[in-house]
């Protein structure tokens, strides 16, 4: 099948959908498509259900971190951060989330077709819809590109960690993570206990 | 449109009236992590009316060492012992499935001897899960020892294989890009061939003493039945979507490799319950067994590895690639995203056993504890997949 034709397909039944094509210099040629993400529930829909296409499964659902390039030199984060809220249009330089999906068709036997959906940065606007109410497959993927990345998928029926605990902070596929140097580290009263006992020592 | 609400777990059972009549109260039960039962460090948080369970939440994450992770900070090659640590039954076909990816991502051509001794292990690798899986199951069932020995009796003679051809039983180990990393020893073809021709008289063997009993029979026969549309919405690949009646092996739908010249049937079952996902095990054994024995008889002479790919230093152009097999337990993909440097940007693992596990809840809903067990056991997971 060809991506070319599909894309205009998807684009003709759904107003104001824009898709924007992906291609992929690997010799496999799996090329992909970008799609807006108010219109992913639409063409994830229109995917499933239309009788020629029927893409019934969803096989991978994962994400990928993109940071942005580092500026050369010093940059001023704060200068940054003000930047980012007046500038829609800056966002982009600030890296993105990205979330991808692997389709086929099981009816037809054929795929895969690969949908992409990037978040706005990587910071506060890191909201995608979820495609776990087309195909249930993407429960736990999902799930897992939530704990792992830290993309927040809206419409998730249950969107909580899944591999990190639930009291874990950061989200640890992130290219930018650091680990921190003690994970059990627990404040005790051992100081304290010290303290207490030295001065005994030092009375008696 | 249709409807975007995701399918409502139905109950299998019609409620019954609680013996403690609007009194009655849930009981929470943590099964797992640490329980023979749930094959490895598996929890599920269930409730349960009397002996019915109304909720189930599987907990994953026990055994997490964030593999994804390490293998973007790893060279492409230095990742493919690690695949062996994915699903420790199967590290052949985890080789393989890895092996695909990279060689999709890379242009590289296998060849033709090399397929060959892919399909076997690979084959070789089923045999021994499906059979050590039917013998947990009836571990699972309280069949204590007997038939898990005999499973194991079988698999010892397959891993003695493994241990000639690759020096590892379990850990093997033994793909590479473009082929594979030895070749066969001094007399491994015959012994091969030996056990492979003894293989369906075990099966005979396990089947006389298990597919007719009464016993299975009523434990497993309409226990954890899935549709099919279920199944496929929800991702569930290998012998688990086969059970429920769905005609689709990625090795006839991608003919990977050189699944294409075998001549080799899926078997298909129709109630989509225990029972079936056992019976299509068995089944798929004695198919494997006719692809082993035509790809032994046909191994061809010739070289094991492609010699224009580089061993050290291997850096692929930039792109990605998903590479997909079908292992014993369903569809085992790699992802790979690459920006031109020695190791992997992205590395992502497609588990075939965390995503079956998607409509665990669903088949347990309605039965009793028992139940759960055997579910869980028909299921096939392995820890070392499913929380990577």
């Amino acid at each position: 099948m060809n991506l070319e034709s599909l894309k205009s397909e998807i684009e003709a039944n759904i107003p104001g959908c824009a898709l924007e094509m992906i291609l992929n210099p690997s010799p496999c040629a799996q090329h992909s498509l970008l799609v807006q993400p108010q219109h992913a529930l639409a063409v994830a829909i229109y995917l499933r259900d239309t009788p020629e296409l029927r893409f019934d499964y969803c096989s991978n659902v994962t994400g990928i971190d993109w940071p942005a390039p580092e500026a050369p030199g010093k940059v001023n984060l704060k200068e940054m951060e003000e930047d980012f809220e007046q500038d829609d249009e800056d966002c982009a330089t600030a890296g993105y989330l990205e979330v991808v999906y692997h389709l086929y068709s099981m009816a037809l036997k054929h795929g895969p077709v690969i949908l992409r959906m990037r978040t706005c940065d990587r910071g506060k606007r890191v909201h995608l819809p979820s495609l776990t109410p087309v195909w249930r497959s993407a429960d736990f993927q999902e799930r897992e590109i939530f704990d792992l990345f830290g993309v927040i998928f809206d419409g998730h029926h249950d969107l909580r960690r899944i591999l990190m605990w639930d009291e874990f902070k950061d989200h640890p596929m992130r290219r930018d993570y650091v680990e921190p140097d003690d994970y059990e580290y627990e404040p005790t009263a051992h100081e304290e206990v010290l303290r207490k006992t030295m001065h005994h020592y030092a009375k008696h | 449109m249709t409807t975007l609400t995701p399918p409502t777990p139905k109950l299998h059972l019609s409620p019954k009236p609680s013996v403690l009549g609007d009194d009655a109260q849930l009981l929470e039960v943590s099964m797992g992590p640490q329980h023979p039962s749930t094959h490895g460090v598996f929890r599920m948080d269930v409730a349960l009316d009397g002996e019915d369970v109304v909720k189930l939440k599987p907990i994953f994450g026990y055994l997490h060492r964030n593999h994804e992770k390490i293998a973007e900070n790893e060279t492409y090659l230095g990742s493919m012992p690690y695949t062996d640590r994915l699903d420790y039954f199967c590290s052949l076909t985890n080789n393989w499935a890895y092996a695909l990816a990279v060689e999709s991502l890379a242009g590289i051509v296998v060849p033709e001897r090399a397929e060959y001794l892919r399909v076997i292990t690979a084959e070789l690798t089923r045999l021994q899960n499906h059979t050590c899986l039917v013998g947990f199951l009836m571990q699972d069932m309280g069949a204590s020892g007997t038939p898990l020995m005999y499973a194991f009796r079988e698999r010892e003679k397959i891993l003695d294989l493994f241990e000639s051809l690759t020096g590892a039983r379990m850990m093997c180990n033994y793909m590479r890009f473009g082929g594979c990393r030895v070749d066969l020893p001094a007399g491994w073809l015959e012994e091969a061939k030996k056990v492979v021709a003894a293989y369906p008289r075990f099966l005979d063997e396990f089947e006389n003493m298990l597919t007719g009993s009464e016993i299975l029979m009523a434990r497993t026969q309409g226990v954890g039945v899935i549709s099919a549309e279920l199944s496929i919405n929800a991702g569930i690949t290998g012998p688990l979507l086969r059970a429920a009646g769905v005609n689709y092996d990625l090795r006839k739908v991608d003919k990977y490799g050189i699944y294409d010249r075998f001549q080799f049937r899926i078997p298909i079952g129709d109630h989509g319950d225990v029972y079936d996902r056992y019976m299509i095990r068995v089944l798929e054994m004695r198919e494997s067994v006719k692809i082993l024995e035509q790809a032994l008889r046909d191994l061809p002479e010739g070289p094991i590895q492609d010699p224009k790919t580089k061993v050290r230093n291997f850096k692929p152009k930039p792109g990605e690639a998903y590479g997909r097999i079908e292992s014993p337990k369903g569809e085992l993909g790699f992802y790979l995203v690459s920006d031109g440097t020695p190791r992997p940007y992205r590395y992502r693992v497609r588990p075939p056993s965390l995503i079956n596990l998607t409509l665990l809840e669903d088949m347990c809903l309605g039965r009793n504890v028992a139940d759960v067990v055997i579910i869980l056991g028909s299921v096939d997971i392995v820890m070392g997949e499913v929380d990577r």
